[in-house]
């Protein structure tokens, strides 16, 4: 990760609550424990050496349980809790050195917030709602009803501008808190628990249109989430709080094949692999002929070398294997990017479907290979 | 009687300090005060001589018209103009006027004075934990005793009426405006502070707004509080419906006291009614966003 790749980064921040921080962090210095600190000063550690960085245009999901420290270290990120020790820097500034008045021009342009039950105003219709945040950036009206109007034709509530939040059901509630977000066109996105309030579809339909827009807007977004399949699902790289210390940061792969400790272990043991791994990480590359090239005979010397062969015309596919070497079935396709779950109904029908990537079809998964995918993964967690 | 409570202390020096203390206060900066409060009883005296020289068709017609635009009900209407009619017809309507303007004064008072004092309770636990146990005195304190202090500064008259009326009627609308700030949902205020908004802004975009509800109740509350303070104000020189109860007392005619009570009665109920209809109408707007 090269220094210009750096969006955010969070330096040893340090979070104490109560009357004593500074008797707090002259103990945890010397080495005491939570429960120590809570013994001898009466306060609460909240964050602890909190170390890591982030991404320009990456998901970075936190994630932990309740009374991890996960809310209070997303209201880091704008201040709206100031930490006790540490910095955070956003594009290189260290916003703790930011005085009142560059506070406010930061959080009205550089950052803004999706929360986990909307934060919207009763009071104001869904647009007023939607261009809060450029009105309080001082744009002007006609043209911040634009933006916002803009907004809501892309969370998909055209039409809906003149209701209030009540009268909107808890998803199209939250995309408004969305659009509100997007209106204020802050590079960086944080949402604490934004889909935790709502019924499981709407949640995965909200997931989706997540991703839809963060491939358009590629902007850099810190996800909050309790929920280790969310945080799998959308996390380029995803960091697991514990008591308010980070127990691991990586990828989703590495999380889940590489815990460090053992509580990320318990965490991710009960992890539906079949929905966290893609066709991508089980299938087989094998060499992918033409029609014509096939009737060529190559097919058998390419077989002793290769468990299969696909032999492609359009999207017509055949799979020729060593004995089937002259297979004439059509066999189904999956997208490299699909999860194994996705193939279970497909793989039920047929032993071996083909796997596609970037539409070009690229090997195999069989049901024995999506077994063992997800075995191999039993086995090193 | 056998036991005395025992005399533990002199109380004799304190008092005579502090009603020395106040004398002079009172003889140095008594004037001062009077003066400083001339704006109030020009509001006063202007509020009552409008009141009484409007005519009573058009007053009555006014508060019809502000009973139905809060209400909506036209019965509600209809019973608050039976109730002034009523007043006008047993020969009180420029007393029921000039109550009306004490009411009306002191209320505007108590709210201007009031709901900044709220806002400040709501932003400091501090100077809430310091408030409370004050306005917990001003409203059990018997009302005569702050009349004494009034009197003696200001003498007998408006003056000090309304001022003791807006002592007594302060509290509700100070306590209820700092807890409709404190109880608007953390999450809306959280979330306009992270886009970026001013103390300020905040205040006036989001506390206040989703307060109102509370503070109507608040000013409802003051409302009745400074009506019921007008017949012990009319002590001490305000003049209204309460000296009309007050003659009664002096001149034993339970009749009088019986008409001008009653007549106190109708001003609260016709008051009470706009006052919590137009609180209602701001608790609907915030819940179905009319």
């Amino acid at each position: 990760m090269t220094v210009s790749d750096v969006k955010i980064q969070v330096d040893k921040v340090y979070k104490i609550f109560g009357s004593r921080p500074d008797d707090a962090m002259a103990a945890l210095h010397a080495g005491a424990g939570k429960a120590e600190v809570l013994q001898k000063t009466g306060c609460i550690v909240g964050l602890k050496g909190i170390d890591f960085s982030i991404r320009r245009g990456e998901t970075f999901v936190i994630m932990g349980l309740s009374g991890s420290g996960k809310s209070t270290l997303i209201r880091h990120f704008n201040r709206l809790i100031e930490p006790t020790a540490g910095r955070i820097l956003v594009d290189g500034r260290n916003i703790m050195d930011m005085n009142a008045k560059e506070l406010l021009a930061f959080r009205r342009s550089g950052i803004s917030m999706v929360f986990q039950r909307f934060g919207l105003l009763p009071h104001q219709t869904v647009l007023e709602n939607t261009i809060c945040g450029p009105i309080l950036q001082g744009v002007d009206r006609c043209e911040a009803m634009k933006r916002g109007m803009e907004q809501l034709e892309l969370v998909g509530l055209k039409g809906f501008e003149n209701r209030f939040p009540r009268q909107l059901s808890g998803g199209m509630q939250q995309r408004v808190g969305l659009a509100r977000a997007l209106a204020t066109q802050a590079d960086v996105l944080l949402m604490d628990e934004a889909f935790s309030a709502l019924d499981p579809l709407i949640k995965s339909d909200m997931q989706e249109q997540l991703k839809e827009i963060q491939a358009r807007l590629k902007k850099t977004i810190i996800f909050i989430t309790h929920d280790l399949d969310e945080a799998l699902h959308l996390g380029d790289r995803i960091a697991i709080l514990k008591d308010g210390e980070l127990r691991q940061v990586g990828t989703g792969e590495e999380i889940l094949f590489r815990p460090s400790d053992d509580y990320v272990e318990r965490f991710v043991r009960k992890v539906d692999l079949s929905r966290a791994l893609c066709a991508n990480d089980a299938f087989a590359k094998v060499p992918v002929l033409t029609q014509a090239e096939a009737a060529g005979g190559q097919t058998a010397a390419l077989l002793l070398q290769h468990p299969a062969v696909i032999v492609a015309h359009g999207t017509e596919m055949r799979v020729l294997t060593s004995c089937e070497p002259h297979s004439t079935k059509r066999v189904a396709y999956i997208d490299a990017a699909a999860t194994l779950g996705q193939s279970f109904p497909l793989l039920a029908g047929e032993k071996t479907v083909v796997v596609m990537d970037n539409g070009a079809p690229a090997g195999i998964l069989t049901r024995e290979m999506a077994f063992k995918a997800l075995s191999r993964s039993t086995h090193a967690a | 009687m056998a036991d005395n409570f025992p005399e533990l202390i002199d109380t004799r020096g304190l008092r005579f300090a502090i009603d020395d203390g106040f004398s002079w206060v009172v003889a140095n900066y008594g004037d001062t005060l009077e003066r400083l409060l001339g704006p109030l009883l020009k509001l006063l005296g202007a509020m009552e001589a409008f009141l009484q020289w409007l005519p009573w068709y058009v007053t009555i017609a006014g508060i019809a018209l502000l009973t139905y635009s809060a209400s909506r009900n036209l019965r509600m209407t209809g019973s608050a103009v039976v109730m002034l009619f009523f007043i006008g017809a047993v020969g009180l309507w420029n007393d029921a006027m000039a109550t009306v303007a004490l009411m009306l004064a002191a209320t505007v008072v108590a709210v201007v004075v009031g709901i900044p004092l709220g806002i400040l309770m709501a932003r400091s636990d501090r100077l809430r934990s310091i408030a409370l146990p004050l306005l917990n005195i001003m409203q059990t304190l018997p009302i005569f005793v702050y009349l004494i202090p009034f009197v003696m500064l200001f003498g007998p008259g408006k003056i000090p009426a309304i001022l003791a009326t807006v002592f007594f009627a302060i509290p509700p609308v100070i306590r209820l405006t700092d807890l409709g700030i404190r109880q608007v949902d953390g999450e809306v205020v959280e979330a306009i502070v992270a886009f970026g908004a001013t103390p300020s802004q905040k205040l006036v975009k989001v506390q206040i707004p989703l307060a109102l509800p509370t503070i109507m109740a608040g000013i409802n509350q003051t409302t009745m509080m400074a009506l019921s303070m007008v017949v012990i104000a009319s002590m001490i020189g305000a003049g209204g419906l309460g000296y009309q109860v007050l003659q009664g007392i002096q001149r034993l005619e339970v009749s009088r006291g019986l008409v001008a009570g009653i007549a106190i009665v109708f001003l609260a109920v016709i008051f009470d009614r706009i006052a919590q209809s137009y609180g209602r109408r701001a608790q609907k707007h915030l819940e179905h966003g009319e």
